[in-house]
């Protein structure tokens, strides 16, 4: 069992660090997950992990923090936000973009990289539609582990079954010995940066369309309208925010509305000019 | 209730298959190779056929042309399921009518995320 106050230290310091939240009955969560890491420093326990992180050890803090993370992605994760991204919210972007003809997407708490090659292969899919175009992809995250797997476009057979469509296995992937690896055209359509949501956001620059989902619902309520106002300021007046499933706005952040009969997706709200006024969140990165 | 003929010759992997099928709310009808499964077909088509590749009789890609070729037969998914997992065989199945492919072994949660994406859940 973890002593209260090492449980304490653990649970501020991860609160810190990537705005995850442990309350007391997740405690366990802690011993799964971080006796890895301790068995592959060689220590102990998890008391003699905390004991060297109160020694200052920056490398383990790293890697305590991002143990602790859940990463689990998939393809075209849920389907609708896809459909409603390909049918509804791209069409609106372009026809306001017209002129500029250049369109930047957000895959911000990207993990390996699923949901950044899925928009990749929709837009694929939709070349002809956006011949002429400048359309970039960022996934962000905080894991440097899932972005060194998101960059490599490396997925086990039991990943590319979740929710990718077959015709894009056989289109898009590449079998490499037991695994399959994202085409290169693609890979090249998607930059992958190590990115703190809670940090300043600025030098991303902006985003037409943010998917931000699957990562608030770690956070506890300030943290989220914290971050929800940073991404806000990313986004153009007629931007689009994608949420999770279990994710809103509402209550949250009155940054942002959601978009009539498009369950999941949100647009600034009125007043929310795209402008710098508050003091950013973290102290830079 | 939708309906599902799960096509296998492996007795345990039909059983496997059944149970979970029953759990994602599907009745399910068996068949142990190609040939079964196409005489049960043309008595009655059903919304989703689980196939397996290789079996004795008829294999699960001649089934496959045969049943397309029915009448409605363009109408039951067909997820196929297999060990075989090289792009080749996935395109042949995608090219003889397949809807969804599944490697082996397979789980509860894989079939669950395939029927969905088909539609059937
Ligand atoms: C469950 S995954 C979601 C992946 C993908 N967006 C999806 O919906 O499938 C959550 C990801 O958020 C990342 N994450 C957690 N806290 C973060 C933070 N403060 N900044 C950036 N990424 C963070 C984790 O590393 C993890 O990869």
């Amino acid at each position: 069992m973890l002593r209260p106050d090492d449980f304490d230290y653990l649970a501020k310091l991860l609160k810190e660090r990537s705005g995850l939240v442990i309350t007391p009955d997740k405690a366990y969560l802690l011993e799964s997950r971080l006796t890895p890491v301790a068995r592959q420093r060689n220590l102990k326990s998890i008391e003699e992990v905390v004991a060297k992180m109160r020694g200052r050890d920056e490398s383990l803090a790293r890697d305590v923090t991002e143990a602790m993370t859940t990463n689990e992605s998939f393809f075209f994760r849920d389907t609708k936000p896809f459909d409603q991204f390909r049918d509804t919210v791209l069409p609106q972007v372009m026809a306001s973009r017209a002129a500029k003809k250049s369109i930047r997407i957000w895959s911000a708490a990207c993990s390996s990289g699923q949901e950044a090659y899925s928009l990749a292969m929709l837009l694929k899919e939709n070349a002809a539609r956006l011949a002429g175009w400048h359309v970039e992809i960022i996934g962000t995250d905080i894991s440097v582990e899932m972005l060194e797997k998101a960059k490599a476009g490396l997925y086990s057979q039991f990943e590319v079954q979740r929710g990718l469509p077959i015709q894009f296995l056989v289109k898009y992937f590449k079998k490499k010995d037991e695994s399959w690896q994202i085409d290169s055209s693609l890979r090249g359509m998607v930059q992958f940066r190590e990115w703190n949501l809670l940090h300043e956001l600025r030098g991303l620059g902006s985003f037409d369309i943010v998917f931000c989902r699957n990562v608030l619902i770690y956070f506890d309520q300030p943290t989220k309208s914290r971050v929800l106002e940073n991404i806000s300021r990313q986004m153009p007046p007629d931007g689009f925010l994608f949420l999770g499933g279990a994710e809103t706005v509402l209550g949250i952040s009155d940054r942002f509305k959601p978009v009539p009969n498009q369950r999941g997706i949100y647009c600034l709200s009125a007043g929310a000019a795209p402008a710098a006024a508050t003091a950013p969140v973290g102290a830079g990165r | 209730m939708k309906s599902c003929l799960i096509v296998d010759d492996s007795k345990v992997i039909r059983m496997v298959a059944k149970k979970i099928l029953h759990e994602l709310g599907f009745n399910t009808e068996e068949a142990e190779d190609g040939q079964v499964a196409y005489d049960l077909c043309k008595k009655n088509l059903p919304d989703a056929v689980l196939l397996d590749w290789n079996m004795p009789v008829m294999s699960g890609i001649d089934f496959l042309r045969e049943l397309r070729k029915l009448p409605g037969g363009d109408g039951p998914v067909v997820v196929f399921c297999t060990t075989e997992n090289d792009i080749e065989h996935i395109q042949e199945a995608i090219l003889a009518g397949a809807n969804e492919y599944i490697m082996k072994p397979f789980d509860s949660e894989i079939l669950q995320a395939k029927f969905t994406q088909v539609g059937l859940l």
